[in-house]
């Protein structure tokens, strides 16, 4: 009978011909630039060309330069003030979505609410700040008529502040989705039980639900640590152009042609990324909490 | 049912102003972009008019924002079926181990949590380096799939997880290939899903920036040209660009949101037929 099989691939090669069409799109489009990076931060460049070299000069200009380590600064700054900001926001949405709307279809209608403005163009959800924040924008105006202030606040617009402003208005819901998600799979028994022994609600929060909304906070974590390290618009854009983080650093590079200095910040920037996330996946099972 | 609780309030009030921050800003440009002639870039409004979106349509005032427009519609439609397909095939694949199914999965994440601007950076200078030009519908499009891809991957492996594989036993009890059962079977159990991913791969397409900077060649994307304008255009037209293409990506949002309902209530409806005998 077996020899009248029609012939069959084994279960692996078939797994690896369904995978072959990603494979060939990372390989090309991921694992290829990566190592074109890595390649070309040892070349040298003169003020027309970049010439192919296996000289340090790009990393001991880098190294040697006290901008990179207040750039580098700047940028945990961002990252850290963001992800607190976005996950006390987050996980107060999520929470409230989870365990206080009480029909499935509100949940849903909700949660979308939130997360369509993710699927419009974030550049423009940059721009809508302008009349907010800018000198005779709407805040300063309502703040001058109540009386709070007497002299426009020259620091709203292009600073600091709306860069990690733009930052959470663009990446909470990258923090709602994952805690939502985890919210969603708690065992409303537990809660129940919990309540049943005489927890009041703060301890439920402190003791049953966050605990169990670890791994979510942890996707969520990085996500917003990832997007906002290595983000070089919002930075430029919400701060005219007045504040640096790396990405900036490199964008600026590019933009005078100094590939090879731009890639060797690119790969100190692309290895404090991936140290970072290693160090936060040792907390959560990504495949297990999808 | 038991009352609210005090705390209900207080989170609603909190999720209340969430959507005031969320949306507050779009609404107001929306509002400001049909200011008068003579208005500026805030309030207060100089009358109202459609003075700003009739520049849109003259071409020296803007630039190429329709080609721009048609360009990436055309990329996005693309990177939308690709994500879908490639998607579709990686979740099936990865329901089971296989050799390096751990690499590539690391692989996912790493095209995930990359800075974008490594991808532009790194696809560009592979192009220049290789003599080959930066496309938009060639580079373009292969840096926008690093970013597109991780999204439709995820949502497959989350839909997979929560897949009841004694489907696919029935229909293979029945003797239906493995072709058969994937098409009559599965693809239809999860197409609500599909259309999810198609979602993603458009509008992450459609809006992005980052990864096309150095990979979209002489020919801009809508959001490379908006971007542009921010740096040399001072006049509401900017606001009446943004209210268009955000109404653009709403109508799209809309329309597959819809496409999802209406598939998952004919799912329900056409569903399970077990236990009504044969017919």
């Amino acid at each position: 009978m077996i020899g009248n099989q029609p012939m069959r691939l084994s279960p692996n090669s078939k797994s690896l011909m369904m995978v072959s069409p990603l494979v060939a799109v990372l390989f090309v489009f991921l694992v290829c630039p990566i190592a074109m990076i890595a390649i070309v931060s040892f070349w040298r460049a003169t003020e027309f060309s970049i010439i192919p070299a296996f000289v340090f000069e790009n990393y001991e200009f880098l190294f040697g330069s006290s901008v990179t380590y207040r750039v580098f600064f700047n940028t945990f700054k961002y990252a850290l003030i963001t992800w607190a900001a976005t996950l006390l926001i987050g996980f107060t949405v999520a929470y409230f979505l989870a365990f206080h709307i009480r029909t499935l279809r509100w949940q849903i209608a909700l949660f979308l609410l939130c997360t369509i403005p993710f699927w419009t163009s974030n550049i423009i959800r940059m721009i809508s700040w302008i009349p907010f924040l800018g000198r005779n924008g709407i805040a300063n105006s309502t703040l001058i008529s109540w009386g709070v202030i007497d002299e426009p606040l020259e620091w709203l617009l292009f600073s600091d502040f709306a860069v990690v402003l733009a930052f959470v208005h663009l990446y909470t819901l990258f923090m709602v989705v994952p805690i939502f998600n985890t919210m969603m799979r708690i065992d409303k028994s537990l809660i129940e039980a919990a309540r049943d022994a005489g927890a009041n609600g703060a301890q439920i929060l402190w003791n049953v639900i966050i605990p169990l909304t670890k791994p979510g906070i942890m996707i969520g974590t990085i996500f917003v640590v990832t997007l906002v390290m290595g983000d070089f618009i919002t930075v430029r854009f919400m701060s005219g152009s007045q504040s640096a983080n790396v990405g900036r650093l490199i964008s600026n590079d590019v933009a005078l042609l100094a590939y090879p200095s731009a890639s060797a910040t690119a790969v100190v920037l692309l290895c404090t990324v991936l140290i970072v996330i290693g160090i936060l996946l040792r907390f959560v099972d990504i495949r297990k909490e999808l | 049912m038991e009352p609210r609780s005090r705390s209900f309030y207080v989170l609603a009030a909190f999720f209340t102003l969430f959507m005031l921050f969320l949306y507050g800003p779009t609404v107001t440009i929306a509002i400001l972009s049909f200011q008068g002639p003579s208005g500026g870039l805030t309030f207060p409004m100089n009358g109202v008019s459609l003075h700003w979106f009739r520049d849109l349509f003259e071409q020296q005032a803007v630039g190429d924002i329709w080609g721009s427009f048609s360009r990436s519609l055309v990329l996005g439609l693309m990177v939308m079926v690709t994500t879908v397909v490639v998607s579709v095939m990686g979740g099936l694949a990865f329901r089971r181990r296989f050799p390096g199914s751990n690499i590539l999965f690391y692989l996912i994440i790493t095209a995930l949590v990359i800075p974008s601007i490594l991808i532009s950076l790194g696809v560009g200078l592979m192009f220049s380096q290789s003599g080959m030009t930066v496309h938009w519908a060639t580079s373009g499009f292969g840096a926008q799939l690093t970013w597109t891809l991780p999204f439709g991957l995820l949502i497959m492996f989350a839909v997979f997880n929560r897949f009841d594989s004694s489907y696919e036993e029935a229909a293979r009890d029945l003797g239906a290939t493995s072709w058969q059962t994937i098409r009559h079977v599965v693809l239809p159990i999860i197409a609500p899903s599909l259309i999810g991913v198609a979602l993603f791969g458009f509008t992450l397409s459609y809006d992005e920036f980052a990864r096309t900077l150095l990979t979209a060649g002489s020919y801009n994307t809508l959001p490379l040209e908006i971007f542009g304008m921010t740096t040399n255009v001072t006049t509401p037209v900017l606001y009446a660009l943004g209210t268009l293409t955000t109404g653009f990506s709403l109508i799209m949002i809309g329309a597959f949101l819809l496409l999802t309902w209406v598939s998952t209530k004919r799912k329900a409806r056409a569903g399970s037929d077990a236990g009504k005998g044969m017919v």
